[in-house]
């Protein structure tokens, strides 16, 4: 990259002799930069008004009593303080959304992947069932299913239904506190379809080759799953996994579909975001919900550094190797 | 196993998973034609017969505002989005992928490092601004942050498609004396079009399935979108509504249904293509 005060220095020197030619000479290399900051005002102005102020200022209000009517208090760290030690809600928010994301994401991952090894044995019809499984992604976040969702966990519905007609008797899931994160759970699962096409993308790529000469140095199934398949679609898996981790942190119309909008029974659906949504616009405990958001930026970027971290340790890139 | 086990196992499993996977979908399609006191009452999927009425009291809509209306709304909103993703993510993404230019590096891993950005950090202080601005109960602050390229997912997204670009197209171009904006619009543009397809259709269906934007901005009914009518629907009335209401979620899922049948080699690939060269 030049820049303009290294480039503007030598240039005194020389005018003496012969400003002209040096000049029209200098132009392609010193590459005009304007035009690269008009193709980026529209992203520059949205960063700036819509990102970083506004982070900026829901870290100051964090520190505030804000109610969104009246002039905004410090109140230095009180909302932390009454979150993090007085809030029994926040901590069971905390640890419902924590189980989520411990149970659905690798549930998702895994099915996924089991998903898109079988179709990749498939000889035919790979393209149609790759789409087919793929549709519930599309569908899965709108407020139809989640209401679907609803009615099938509920009492009298069908999983309920299947679930007595083989003898096990759980009743509405909906309205049971112990199941009802649950029935958010298999929703996430429901939609695999997105990671399994990326993981079905990734499997293809890995060259025949290597599993056949596996087979010849007499390596089993199992031997070139783990020595093969699982290294050369790690990164494929650690990109999954940081998505879906970020992703279901802040899982919220389910949520509320489900509970109503209030997060029950006995707040056992009251996500995080949810819980968020209840402070700060419900309430209009704004500081608060920005303490929360914060909270959350912290904890979120923490998770995907302690990822990005151990992935040193088992996500293999096949072309930095070769470098 | 056997042979002719080995080759038809992977087909039956596929099959067995198709079924319980579309199975909510179905019932769905099933329960909007049910009479009322079939709904909750019996697991067959199959209604004794066929109640479009249900159709035609969903038509109606919420608080007097019609469905016609409620779906116009929600279109306007999605196509604002898609206008503004596909222009201003393309704008951005043209020039980390192809121009140099001062903090260059900086600036990109700072769009990238917004792809992890919870939405809740910025939601509170956005509120206020266009509290502020007077826009709240309006579509523009569902509409306008789209033009000002805030979801790094999509830039990102197309940067990657236009470095796979061959470059001789845009330097023979710029030879023939094509500045950046002509090449961009005429030669890098189209050549990005299976980029841009997918940057439009999965902001269409990510618009078009927001609940919680939707919800904290429009409040009036006649604003209403039609995943917002559909909760409010929710609250207003009790089971026995059950057959309307989910006519109305048919309605809703409409267009994704359709969108998806027409696009899905895109949205497949586009999906394929963002997490393997991420």
């Amino acid at each position: 990259m030049s820049t303009v005060s290294t480039t503007r220095a030598p240039a005194r020197t020389v005018r003496t002799t012969d400003p002209r030619p040096r000049r029209s000479k200098r132009r392609p290399v010193r590459e005009r930069q304007w035009p690269a900051y008009v193709f980026l005002s529209p992203w520059m102005i949205g960063a700036v008004v819509l990102t970083l102020v506004p982070m900026a200022v829901s870290l100051y209000l964090s520190f505030t009593d804000y109610n969104l009517f009246d002039p905004p208090h410090w109140v230095g760290l009180r909302n932390y303080r009454e979150m993090l030690t007085e809030d029994p809600r926040y901590w069971r928010s905390v640890g419902t959304t924590m189980l989520y994301v411990v149970v659905a994401v690798p549930l998702k991952l895994g099915l996924a992947l089991g998903v898109a090894m079988l179709l990749k044995s498939l000889s035919r019809g790979r393209g149609f069932y790759r789409s087919a499984f793929y549709a519930p992604s599309l569908l899965g976040a709108s407020m139809s299913i989640a209401l679907v969702w609803k009615a099938l966990f509920n009492d009298g519905g069908t999983v309920a239904g299947v679930l007595d007609a083989v003898g096990i008797h759980t009743g509405g899931w909906v309205g049971n506190p112990h199941l009802a994160v649950y029935g958010v759970v298999l929703l996430t699962v429901w939609q695999f379809g997105a990671p399994m096409v990326i993981f079905l993308a990734g499997l293809q790529q890995i060259s025949p080759d290597l599993y056949e000469a596996a087979a010849l140095d007499g390596a089993g199934r199992r031997r070139q799953f783990m020595s093969i398949t699982v290294p050369m679609l790690s990164p494929v898996v650690f990109f999954n996994l940081v998505l879906e981790v970020i992703n279901s942190f802040q899982v919220f119309t389910p949520a509320f579909a489900i509970s109503g909008g209030d997060g029950g029974p006995a707040d056992s659906t009251m996500f995080y975001t949810l819980y968020l949504y209840e402070r700060g616009f419900t309430a209009s405990h704004m500081g608060y919900a920005a303490a929360m958001a914060w909270l959350l930026l912290i904890a979120v970027g923490a998770i995907t550094l302690i990822l990005f971290r151990t992935s040193r340790s088992w996500v293999f890139y096949a072309d930095e190797e070769g470098r | 196993m056997n042979i002719a086990t080995k080759r038809w196992l992977p087909h039956t499993v596929s099959a067995a998973a198709l079924l319980v996977l579309l199975y909510p979908l179905a019932w769905l399609l099933a329960t909007s034609l049910k009479p009322a006191d079939e709904v909750m009452t019996s697991l067959d999927l199959w209604p004794s017969h066929l109640e479009w009425s249900n159709y035609t009291t969903a038509l109606d809509g919420v608080s007097g505002v019609t469905v016609t209306h409620l779906l116009g709304n929600t279109l306007l909103i999605a196509g604002g989005a898609v206008l503004g993703n596909v222009l201003s993510c393309s704008l951005a993404a043209y020039a980390f992928a192809r121009l140099r230019f001062r903090m260059s590096k900086v600036m990109f891993a700072f769009m990238v490092a917004t792809l992890m950005l919870p939405h809740h950090v910025v939601l509170i202080p956005q509120y206020i601004i266009f509290n502020r601005l007077g826009l709240v109960d309006s579509f523009w602050p569902l509409i306008l942050p789209k033009f000002l390229a805030t979801e790094a997912f999509f830039v990102f997204l197309i940067v990657q498609f236009m470095r796979g670009l061959p470059r001789e197209l845009e330097e023979s171009a710029r030879i023939d004396g094509c500045g950046p904006f002509r090449t961009y619009w005429s030669i890098t543009l189209p050549l990005a079009r299976p980029a841009l397809i997918t940057t439009a259709i999965f902001t269409f269906i990510w618009t078009w399935n927001d609940f919680f934007t939707q919800m904290i901005y429009l409040f009036a009914p006649e604003k209403y979108t039609i995943t917002l009518a559909l909760s409010s629907f929710v609250d207003q009335s009790s089971t026995s509504a059950y057959g309307p209401m989910f006519a109305m979620s048919v309605i809703s899922v409409l267009p994704i249904v359709l969108f998806f049948f027409v696009f899905q080699r895109y949205l497949v690939q586009g999906m394929a293509t963002s997490g393997l060269k991420g």
